[in-house]
């Protein structure tokens, strides 16, 4: 088991296409996302970098993006975004969807 | 109030639902409610558990941790539900015709319990480490809302163990004649669709990369964040923005499932179902 984990891990790290895509910073910060819209190329996976500087946790949740993530207070998570057709993408805190959320603008 | 109330609600309709089809699944057999309740309990254990490393899951294995870990858990939960389909597809109707023999019940069926049980418990762990991550940050950003946020939360909580119940008792009222078919069927869905909802976990974490294209967008009618949409997600594993892969592991563990169940089935009766239909 304990191989396995560490093959993946090592795996996780090594991959290359992680490098070379586009990567994206959002910040949580009073529970509101700085970029609130950022934009990304279209047709190209991303790698999105969430950083939570609220002193709870939250999850970071996107349906059009399919991702789920709980980011820990004070943490930062990456995540895997598939390559998006060109279009507005919401995104938000599941903890508090009303207030908190943002937009990927795809072109 | 009603904010948290919908929130923590949403989290546990899936064990709830989980739940109630397996305590619906595993009625008569013998232990079964303990091992049930122990599988909740070592879910709301293990939740707790992992809400409180949340930042060391989050962390570990090169920070998809926290994917590696739903991901695994879920499979888990799928072999497990397959397992107990095949089992069931070749020990079922010696289950059945024994029913008034308890000795051997006991026997036969203590060990598919035991699978259920840890279905049960991988359900409430995942739904409820989010609920405990939620709860702590109400508790932790405590301000004069809070005790009415709680409330709701406990409202949210306690309709999901309502859940339980309507789907419990949804489905003993099913004649016992129809009840093991049924259930054998929302078994493989309910496996499909986790399978399913793991590869989610290992596509955000970048180690699955093909077929990663939405195969179709039908959020505008049913969206799965709704509450019908949560129910389906759930029961039949609908999505409402899939990846092409998604669709192609749901095929392959239902269509794999039902024809492992049916490989697995003694010959005789096969013939007599068969015959039947």
């Amino acid at each position: 088991m304990r191989k396995i984990l560490v093959l993946v891990a090592a795996l996780a790290s090594a991959s290359p296409a992680f490098a070379d895509d586009s990567s994206l910073q959002l910040t949580l910060k009073d529970h509101k996302f700085s970029a609130a819209e950022t934009s990304a190329p279209a047709g190209k996976p991303l790698t999105l970098m969430v950083t939570n500087q609220d002193s709870t946790p939250a999850e970071f949740e996107s349906k059009a993006l399919r991702v789920e993530k709980i980011v820990p207070a004070g943490g930062t998570v990456t995540l895997r975004v598939h390559a998006l057709a060109p279009g507005r993408y919401q995104f938000f805190d599941d903890y508090h969807e009303d207030t908190t959320s943002g937009f990927l603008i795809v072109k | 109030m009603l904010g948290a109330l919908i929130i923590v609600f949403r989290e546990v309709i899936e064990a709830g639902l989980i739940v109630g089809i397996m305590l619906a699944v595993t009625r008569g057999l013998k232990g079964s409610r303990s091992m049930i309740a122990l599988g909740v309990a070592a879910g709301v254990a293990g939740a707790s558990l992992v809400a409180a490393f949340a930042g060391v899951i989050a962390g570990a294995l090169a920070g998809v941790g926290q994917e590696i870990f739903n991901a695994g858990i879920l499979f888990l939960a799928v072999a497990m539900l397959t397992w107990h389909n095949i089992w069931m597809a070749s020990h079922g109707r010696e289950i059945a015709t024994q029913m008034k023999n308890v000795g051997a019940q006991v026997k036969a069926g203590s060990r598919t319990v035991a699978a259920l049980g840890v279905v049960v418990a991988v359900a409430v762990m995942r739904e409820g480490s989010e609920v405990a991550l939620f709860l702590y940050g109400l508790v932790a950003s405590a301000n004069s809302t809070t005790p009415e946020l709680l409330e709701g939360s406990a409202i949210g909580l306690a309709l999901g163990a309502g859940v339980t119940l309507l789907t419990y008792f949804g489905l003993v009222t099913i004649p016992t004649k129809w009840l093991f078919r049924v259930t054998t069927v929302l078994i493989g869905f309910l496996a499909a669709g986790l399978a399913a909802q793991a590869v989610v976990f290992l596509q955000q974490a970048g180690l699955v990369e093909a077929l990663s294209q939405t195969a179709w967008d039908t959020s505008a009618w049913l969206s799965d964040r709704s509450l019908i949409g949560r129910v389906f997600h759930t029961l039949i594993g609908y999505s409402d923005q899939p990846s092409q892969m998604q669709v192609a592991v749901y095929a392959v563990v239902l269509v794999g499932g039902f024809a492992l169940s049916r490989a697995f089935a003694p010959a005789p009766p096969r013939v007599r179902v068969a015959a039947a239909e």
